[in-house]
């Protein structure tokens, strides 16, 4: 078998934050399926399968065969990601049991019941950003905020906690810490966490958490709620603030989409829809075979292998079809795209997430008709090298 | 022609999809999302939305098939 080649498979082209790097767009034509390196910060480099075709990525996403590949190890140092309760770590009918607990809270009608809850919050966030005035920082006064207000609602975190609550999150996810901070913010967060879950416990409150407390409490131990709500929390929180602070930058630099996104509100859930698959936040999902298998008939998949699927440039895969997907185009019919995944753990909070964009964007440009960058010729300071594609800074004026 | 929709209960995996594609013929648990058939022979005007709910659904759990018969 060959040496596998390194294909940068989290890679944007140089220039262009927004497009997949060249060799991925090379690998999507060839027939046969190429192993790579890929960099982990979580496990070191490892040799994986790489996947690039849109319809690849469907097939290997819905294979029970292709398992999640950080499931829990109890004898391993607690993380956010190594606990129980989180559905990163569950494969088969042990997810299936978990996350049938905590579908209810994300239908589509408790979603829209959400929407009041999410307007307050928006509008809240649009008017610290007018206090602050010129200059303000969209990330942290806008798109941060508006997510992790959220979560609190859905955890039942009072208000007089919440300042607390938030900057815990953003340490979690500050690279420039120490690994001793990490630890100390974790375990802040853990015991946080469990606070929440014994008021629950004791008094069910009237939200998601509290739901799962009184519908599965006696199912579920304490640990795995904890895990639950630290779930909820880096599941639905960096994702969201990277996809409003992306698709904010992406609409300043084309102003036309902008206007639609603004003026037309029949327009917005189509133009949702195409900036979450022109954006792509979680720009890669990794697997690991259980066994055996064949991808396209004929290529083999061997049991142990790692796959890494990029979701980045199988969104812009038109396959047989006519259009050109590497063009933004708010209006373009929606096209099928695997942003959230795909497969029995396609994204748990997908329609919440398509929620906060819906009230958050549209909001954010008719408050603001004369939004644009602080400074003239500004640079913006995307996020490439990150899991989760985004924005460090995005100074606005109006 | 006919449409006979049929639902794989136990791979849903209650992203919702196919509310928003079909709310006439799809809807969702209040306990846990999963889908309810609401109409298992929907109308012609419904044919197309129920494809797309089909095509969209992340877990391949509503399978449709063509019956023929009389448009």
């Amino acid at each position: 078998m060959p040496e596998p080649k390194v294909l940068p498979i989290a890679a944007r082209a140089a220039g262009c934050p927004f497009d997949p790097a060249a060799a991925l767009y090379e690998s999507q034509k060839d027939d046969a399926l190429q192993r790579v390196k890929v960099p982990s910060p979580l496990l070191g480099e490892f040799d994986a399968v790489a996947i690039t075709r849109y319809e690849d990525v469907k097939s290997a996403l819905s294979d029970d065969r292709l398992q999640m590949g950080f499931v829990f190890d109890p004898d391993q140092p607690r993380t956010m990601l190594n606990q129980p309760g989180n559905l990163l770590n569950y494969n088969g009918a042990d997810h299936s049991r978990l996350r049938r607990m905590l579908t209810g809270a994300f239908t589509i009608k408790r979603v829209r019941s959400l929407r009041p809850m999410i307007e307050a919050i928006v509008e809240a966030r649009l008017d610290a950003l007018e206090e602050e005035g010129h200059g303000a920082d969209l990330v942290t006064v806008f798109s941060t905020p508006i997510p992790t207000q959220v979560i609190c609602e859905l955890l039942g975190v009072p208000y007089e906690d919440r300042d607390d609550f938030q900057r815990r999150a953003k340490v979690g996810l500050d690279v420039n810490t120490t690994r001793e901070e990490q630890i100390q913010n974790l375990k802040d967060m853990d015991a946080y966490m469990a606070t929440l879950v014994a008021g629950h416990r004791e008094q069910p409150g009237d939200n998601l958490l509290g739901g799962v407390v009184r519908d599965y409490g006696a199912e579920l131990s304490d640990d795995e709620l904890v895990g639950i709500g630290n779930m909820l929390l880096i599941a639905g929180h960096e994702t969201t603030a990277s996809m409003l602070s992306a698709s904010a930058a992406l609409l300043l630099e084309n102003p036309d989409q902008a206007t639609i996104m603004r003026d037309e509100p029949e327009a917005v859930d189509g133009a949702i829809e195409e900036l979450l698959r022109y954006v792509a936040p979680a720009t890669i999902m990794p697997r690991q075979a259980a066994e055996d298998f064949c991808l396209r008939d004929d290529e083999v998949i061997k049991q142990g292998e790692r796959v890494v699927v990029s979701i980045l440039v199988a969104n812009r895969d038109a396959g047989s079809g006519d259009q050109d997907l590497d063009v933004l185009d708010v209006r373009r019919p929606p096209q099928p795209h695997v942003t959230f995944g795909y497969g029995a753990h396609q994204c748990l909070g997908q329609q919440l997430a398509r929620m906060e964009l819906r009230v958050a964007l549209p909001a954010l440009f008719k408050r603001f008709p004369g939004l644009r960058l602080a400074e003239p010729d500004q640079k913006i300071d995307y996020r490439t090298t990150a899991l989760v594609f985004g924005v460090n800074r995005l100074p606005v004026a109006w | 022609m006919l449409l006979q929709v049929e639902i794989d209960e136990p791979r849903c995996v209650a992203a919702g999809h196919c509310v928003v594609a079909a709310p006439e013929v799809f809807d969702q648990r209040d306990d846990d999302g999963v889908v309810i058939l609401l109409d298992a022979n929907p109308p012609g005007d419904e044919h197309e939305r129920v494809r797309e709910a089909a095509l969209l659904c992340p877990a391949a759990a509503i399978l449709v098939r063509d019956r023929g018969g009389a448009p």
